[in-house]
């Protein structure tokens, strides 16, 4: 095994260029789990901590530019306003060691249908960065995931940063799992209010393949906003579309049965978990709308 | 390979490290300082907890290669950690931290008062929070992070800053309880 140590950027391109199978090491909570049990000897590690610029972001005007490696603290304790869903689900990972270590890079990378950062970054719209020697692509979340732990990435690319608009409405994020802390998704689901675009876009974990969102229930649900004038009138949202809702979540997941759980437990864990979260995020909205009006 | 760090103070360097071994393996196996527990190697348990220039972490996920030019401090230098602390720029102490040697020969005396523990190590002691002690030496750096950034925890902070450490024996109650003494002992 071969332990490649980049000290910028380009030599991690160029690195990677020259050892396409090499395995990017950042926080390592997946990777050296993998090592350490010896399900996996790749023939090159390449350690991107020394790379300062992959743990910082940039905050622009509509954009925040997230480096693949800043931790899930970092976020958590820094971008709770910009970025409200993911900075839920960062709070939700493992512990506290391992989201000082972990970052959204590691979660795209390794791709788990489990990554507890999917659901918000679907539910935002975010762009992936990657770059090789040959250049840099945006790849939009929609298309990133290609399969069970696959992505879109190819052999000669790394993850370079997320690109994930500012929060323009609420957001929230929900995990079923055992205990509070320390826990793999049963299954997750994240949500996010688009009041701009009159939009709203979803994220399910763990309930498929790939994380994948509800496309149906978000059609569903912004035509039901639109036609009852509800993000105008700012009204509670009626049970039924809020039951409706709920309904065309759970019938987009195509879950399994495994140890985490069976496939109608997560089904019906994802419809629970889609009309709270619904309830939450509309709450907030009708309170930023009345909060708003009154001054 | 060669990886050259500061561990507890003092630069060390271990040799023949392999590629894939984790910092928890080289603190323990090649550098003899076996405070930091190996139990479950993925990061469930928090035992082997160790600070990675500052920042707690589980050793067992940190690949050695990962650690070249950076500080760690593991429970064998805690006390001395903490004292710095509470010395601000070590002037009122020795500032070159616990050596190799004496860590080595660190020996588990909680009776005997020569021994020089850190405030959370001593308010385990005397809350009762240690049972058979596999998980304290993880609980102790994590805890002791915890009061250095937060010097009045609530009891949510606690179980928070706690929740990635497993104790089997105690039902935590003790634990916090030891966490909860140190603060007001070093509030006091």
């Amino acid at each position: 095994m071969d332990f490649l140590r980049p000290a910028s950027w380009e030599e991690a391109l160029a690195a990677k260029a020259e050892h396409p199978t090499a395995v990017p090491i950042a926080g390592g909570t997946d990777i050296m789990v993998e090592i350490n049990f010896d399900q996996r000897r790749p023939d090159v590690l390449l350690d991107l901590n020394r790379i300062g610029e992959l743990q910082e972001w940039e905050t622009g005007e509509e954009t925040v530019r997230l480096g693949a490696s800043v931790p899930y603290t970092r976020i958590m304790e820094n971008l709770r306003a910009e970025l409200p869903g993911l900075a839920l689900a960062s709070h939700t990972v493992a512990s506290p060691q391992i989201r000082n270590r972990g970052g959204v890079g590691g979660n795209l990378g390794t791709a788990s249908p489990a990554g507890d950062a999917h659901p918000a970054l679907l539910a935002a719209g975010a762009v992936v960065e990657v770059a090789s020697v040959r250049g840099t692509r945006l790849i939009p979340i929609d298309d990133f995931y290609t399969g069970v732990k696959r992505n879109a990435l190819a052999p000669d690319e790394l993850i370079r940063a997320v690109h994930i608009k500012k929060a323009d409405g609420p957001q929230q994020f929900s995990k079923v799992g055992t205990r509070n802390a320390m826990v793999i998704a049963v299954c997750a689901f994240g949500l996010a209010l688009h009041p701009e675009t009159r939009t709203v876009r979803t994220g399910i974990g763990s309930a498929a393949p790939t994380p994948v969102r509800a496309r149906p229930a978000e059609e569903f649900l912004a035509a039901a906003l639109d036609e009852g004038g509800f993000w105008d009138n700012g009204k509670l949202i009626p049970p039924a579309v809020a039951r409706q809702f709920a309904e065309l979540v759970s019938g987009s997941a195509s879950p399994i049965d495994d140890v985490r759980g069976s496939a109608s437990y997560r089904r019906h864990a994802l419809g629970v978990m889609a009309r709270r979260t619904l309830g939450w995020t509309w709450d907030e909205y009708r309170g930023n709308e009345r909060t708003i009006r009154c001054a | 390979m060669r990886v050259t760090f500061t561990v507890n103070g003092r630069p060390q360097e271990a040799d023949d490290v392999w590629e894939g071994e984790s910092l928890l393996y080289v603190l323990r196996e090649r550098m003899g300082l076996p405070g930091s527990k190996n139990a479950c190697e993925q990061g469930e348990c928090g035992s082997c907890t160790v600070r990675l220039d500052g920042v707690p972490v589980c050793s067992c996920l940190v690949a050695a290669g990962q650690c070249q030019d950076r500080e760690i401090v593991t429970v064998e230098g805690l006390a001395e950690h903490a004292k710095a602390r509470t010395c601000g720029t070590g002037a009122c102490g020795s500032a070159k931290g616990t050596g190799l040697d004496e860590a080595q020969q660190w020996q588990a005396r909680p009776t005997d008062e020569s021994v020089e523990l850190s405030p959370i190590q001593q308010a385990f002691i005397d809350a009762g929070a240690v049972q058979c002690g596999f998980c304290t030496p993880g609980l102790l750096v994590a805890a002791d992070e915890l009061l250095e950034r937060n010097a009045e925890p609530t009891d949510a902070d606690i179980r928070e800053a706690l929740s990635g450490n497993l104790c089997r024996c105690t039902g935590y109650e003790k634990i916090l309880d030891a966490v909860r003494l140190a603060a007001v002992r070093q509030e006091a």
